[in-house]
């Protein structure tokens, strides 16, 4: 074999391992994905949805507090973080100080970055520590920290997409600054905005750590914001751990539950863009 | 209230006059030290070459220059008398009495053809159009952009679902629903087919008797059929205004012949 | 039409008001706006005062023992947290020495070799795994790996391949171990690091390749030598930002790492790490000087992510303009 055969035949090699390499990457996806479908499906029925948890050894009994739990959760971490987050993505796609803008935005990513623990921390500190009782609030406070930088970094893309000469229209018909931002920039950015939002819910849909001492979970059923509240991951985390089998399947039930969720809220904010999008163009 | 002259009288009031006016992008100017008269009532082209800066001075009128970061102003600008870039004025009511029409189509994406027309009204707070029904003001400004006939049936539909000629005519007809005193057109049938093109042409013979309208070309025809007067800008500089017969049969300026007989731009 | 309003004469009264309203409503609009985008540098000032401010007393009575010491006693007062930072670091390094390779692998795969009807749901499916909760990863963990590594793949490592004579395989294999934290947030790791070189590597100008190519290079050449090294700042970058994830991760990382505050060179024997030991303690800590050294343990994890990130985010802007430029 000659020199340039021998490269040839690396070249192949290498990128054969690529193709390898996207296999074993795809793969424990696959793996996990296939395994909560089975051991979830095993343990779910309709009961999981409906009923609280029961002791263990009694048959029955479900997450519903958990799963009410974690859309209160939720509901609290979208109603702070999406106003703020979009007004941070207003700021940083209009500013003139341009200096000022670059460090907000890389402090945004910063903020991104923090380990989510760190988080659960700061929100005990100030909502918890204080008043001697863990708190639903508390725990969607810690949430909407980690959605605001999430949100606003899909806000300022999404409105970096509108066009300056529509901004010019409006302001030329006499729309104000501020209306020209909020009636026409931020309505045409819409659909983006409402996609990045329903991204970063389900990626704090599924936060256990900044829960830990913040929400704490709940044995009870309770949607009260001033109490501890129970929530998907929380549940699933402390059934997981512990040594009954028949709490580890409820681990798995819920887990599935989890991903549904997720995945739903995906689908939806796909969805969701690509019919605008379909709409508006002929 | 300023009176239109009597029929065959040579002088016109004025509606907008620049003083020394200067534009500037950063350090560079686009226009520099221009002083122009803008008869009301009357048609008026400024034509020139490509990045002679028509357009800029054009901007300049409704304060739309500023809006770019970096972009300033020096002279002033009257407006029936008042100077637009006086202390304390405000741009944004300015543009309530002063439309204008952009060279590229820009209709709002998320809004319906009835809602785009209105766009305006929403922010314009002028007594007289107040009372009357919104749908009247929309139909009314659709007929005179010629697009009702197309549109009627279908007003409630995305504005995107139109071409591209008729949504520029869509957008002719937002700026007339305000009812601006003063038209400022770029451009406007650049994008336009002929027969599109003609009927702007037939809207500004007729918005002529009641509001002034200034309109920014590089089509020289156009400019000689639609306009009572042409100024003509090069380098940023105006070389001659005058009556559109009179510059383009005899003009004064070399450069100003040059360019209409075609030897550059 | 009024021209009444377009005159010289003194502006009307309504005209006024107007001007007010309109200077009213933009005014309100700028400062809620920015009033928004204050409140993330807010946040981080908060987390970072939070956090000082209660570990401080910690750090003045231990002092440097924190991260010298391995005697974690809470009882007498002492805190070592030195296995949980050992642990921390470890668990990461093995993590992105596995999912480092991976990633760039699939990176160029996507970017270069896929077919086009591949690329999609691959790219696809990879990005699907940042969305996974971490505490699913940790469920899967717990009973899907820990027994496949203890009854597979840790035998093999040790006995097939022999490495069990080295210090980093010996020792007895349970399962929960420093080898399993490190595949898990390998999986976790790995989608980050991917998006990021991906990026960069579509970023890489046509003409790098084209020149490559036309020098006669095979296409793992002209990866290797012309599109890899211009986008390698970028590729460092999303493997440190990688690593950024894998140092913070908590749930997944505390359910299979055995939760043993020890130091131990074996990749068999359990561990700890810094997030794992905060979670487990947090909510039973008894007084406030171990309240204070589990703030500490959380500002010492905090600035190293912060550092960490930093670099990253760094790195990926500098090849981003660089790349505009």
């Amino acid at each position: 074999m000659n020199r340039a055969e021998r490269r040839h035949l690396v070249s192949g090699a290498m990128i054969a391992l690529t193709y390898i390499a996207a296999a074993i990457a795809t793969l424990p996806l696959l793996f996990i994905l296939f395994h909560l479908a089975r051991a979830g499906a095993a343990a779910l029925s309709l009961s999981f949805f409906t009923q609280m948890p029961t002791p263990v050894g009694e048959p029955g009994g479900g997450m519903a507090n958990a799963i009410v739990g974690t859309l209160v959760l939720i509901s609290i971490a979208t109603a702070i973080g999406l106003p703020v987050g979009i007004g941070a993505g207003l700021y940083l796609a209009e500013s003139t100080n341009v200096r000022a803008a670059r460090v907000v935005r890389f402090l945004s990513d910063v903020l991104n970055g923090l380990p989510s623990i760190v988080v659960g921390i700061f929100a005990w500190e100030f909502l918890v520590r204080p008043v001697g009782h863990f708190s639903a609030l508390a725990g969607g406070v810690a949430l909407s920290a980690m959605m605001i930088p999430l949100v606003t970094r899909t806000t300022e893309e999404m409105l970096r997409t509108v066009p300056v000469s529509l901004r010019e229209a409006a302001l030329a018909l006499g729309y104000p600054k501020w209306r020209t931002s909020i009636s026409i920039a931020l309505r045409t950015a819409a659909a983006g905005i409402a996609t990045g939002a329903l991204v970063a819910l389900a990626r704090v849909a599924g936060e256990t750590a900044p829960l830990l001492f913040t929400a704490f979970g709940n044995q009870f059923w309770s949607v009260s914001l001033n109490e501890p509240i129970a929530a998907l991951p929380l549940q699933i985390f402390s059934y997981a751990i512990s040594p009954y089998d028949e709490w580890h399947a409820k681990a798995w039930a819920g887990a599935l539950v989890l991903i549904s969720m997720v995945l739903i809220i995906s689908l939806v904010a796909r969805v969701f863009t690509r019919s605008r999008f379909g709409g508006a163009v002929d | 209230m300023l009176e239109a002259p009597s029929a065959g009288s040579r002088a016109r009031s004025v509606c907008l006059a620049t003083d020394d006016l200067t534009a500037y992008f950063g350090q560079k100017a686009a226009i520099r030290n221009i002083s122009i008269e803008f008869a009301d009532r009357s048609v008026t082209a400024i034509i020139g070459p490509s990045g002679c800066g028509k357009s800029t001075l054009l901007r300049c009128l409704n304060r739309m220059h500023e809006t770019i970061p970096g972009a300033t102003v020096k002279g002033s600008v009257f407006l029936f008398g008042s100077d637009i870039y006086a202390e304390g004025a405000s741009s944004t009511v300015l543009r309530r009495h002063v439309g204008m029409v952009f060279q590229r189509p820009t209709p709002f994406p998320t809004m319906s053809i009835r809602k785009n027309v209105a766009a305006g009204l929403r922010v314009s707070a002028r007594s007289d159009i107040a009372r009357i029904p919104t749908n009247d003001i929309v139909e009314e400004a659709l007929v005179r952009a010629a697009l009702w006939d197309e549109v009627k049936d279908r007003l409630d539909q995305s504005a995107m679902a139109l071409s591209g000629g008729q949504q520029q005519r869509l957008c002719i007809a937002r700026a007339l629903a305000t009812r601006p005193r003063i038209l400022l057109l770029d451009e406007p049938t650049a994008s336009l087919d002929p027969l599109s093109t003609q009927r702007v042409e037939e809207l500004i013979y007729e918005l002529k008797s009641t509001i002034s309208v200034i309109i920014v070309t590089h089509n020289m025809q156009q400019a000689a059929r639609s306009s009572d007067r042409t100024a003509f800008l090069l380098d940023g500089e105006l070389i001659e205004a005058a009556e559109t017969g009179t510059l383009f049969t005899s003009p004064r300026e070399k450069r100003t012949e040059e360019y209409i007989t075609g030897r550059f731009g | 039409m009024t021209t009444g309003e377009l005159t010289a004469d003194p502006p009307t009264d309504r005209r006024k008001m107007q001007i007010r309203e309109i200077a009213i409503g933009d005014g309100i609009y700028r400062v809620v706006v920015a009033a928004c985008a204050l409140v993330i540098p807010a946040l981080l000032v908060l987390v970072a005062s939070a956090l000082g401010r209660a570990a401080w007393p910690a750090f003045s009575r231990i002092g440097t023992s924190l991260v010298t010491s391995s005697n974690w006693d809470v009882s007498s007062g002492e805190f070592g947290a030195a296995p949980a930072l050992y642990g921390t670091l470890v668990s990461s390094v093995v993590a992105l020495i596995i999912a480092a390779p991976l990633a760039l692998g699939v990176a160029i795969f996507l970017s270069e070799f896929a077919p086009r009807w591949l690329r999609q749901p691959i790219g696809f499916l990879v990005d699907l795994l940042a969305a996974i909760p971490s505490v699913v990863y940790g469920l899967w963990g717990i009973f899907v790996l820990l027994p496949v590594l203890r009854e597979n793949v840790m035998p093999f490592l040790r006995d097939t391949l022999h490495l069990g004579a080295t210090p980093f395989f010996s020792g007895p294999a349970y399962g929960p171990s420093m080898l399993a934290a490190g595949l898990i947030l390998a999986i976790m790791a790995l989608p980050y690091i991917s998006s990021v070189a991906r990026e960069v590597l579509l970023a890489v100008p046509r003409s790098q390749r084209e020149a490559a190519l036309a020098l006669g290079a095979t296409r793992w050449e002209m990866i290797r030598d012309a599109v890899v090294p211009y986008a390698r700042s970028g590729i460092i970058g999303g493997v440190i930002l990688g690593l950024g994830r894998a140092l913070g991760e908590t749930m997944a990382v505390t359910m299979v790492i055995g939760n043993r505050p020890e130091i131990s060179a074996s990749l068999f024997a359990p561990g700890y790490t810094m997030a794992s030991l905060i979670a487990n303690e947090f909510s039973e800590a008894t007084n406030d000087m171990h309240l204070s050294a589990l703030m500490a343990v959380g500002a010492l994890l905090l600035s190293i992510t912060l550092v960490v990130n930093a670099i990253a985010r760094l790195l990926v802007y500098r090849v981003s303009l660089g790349s505009r430029a």
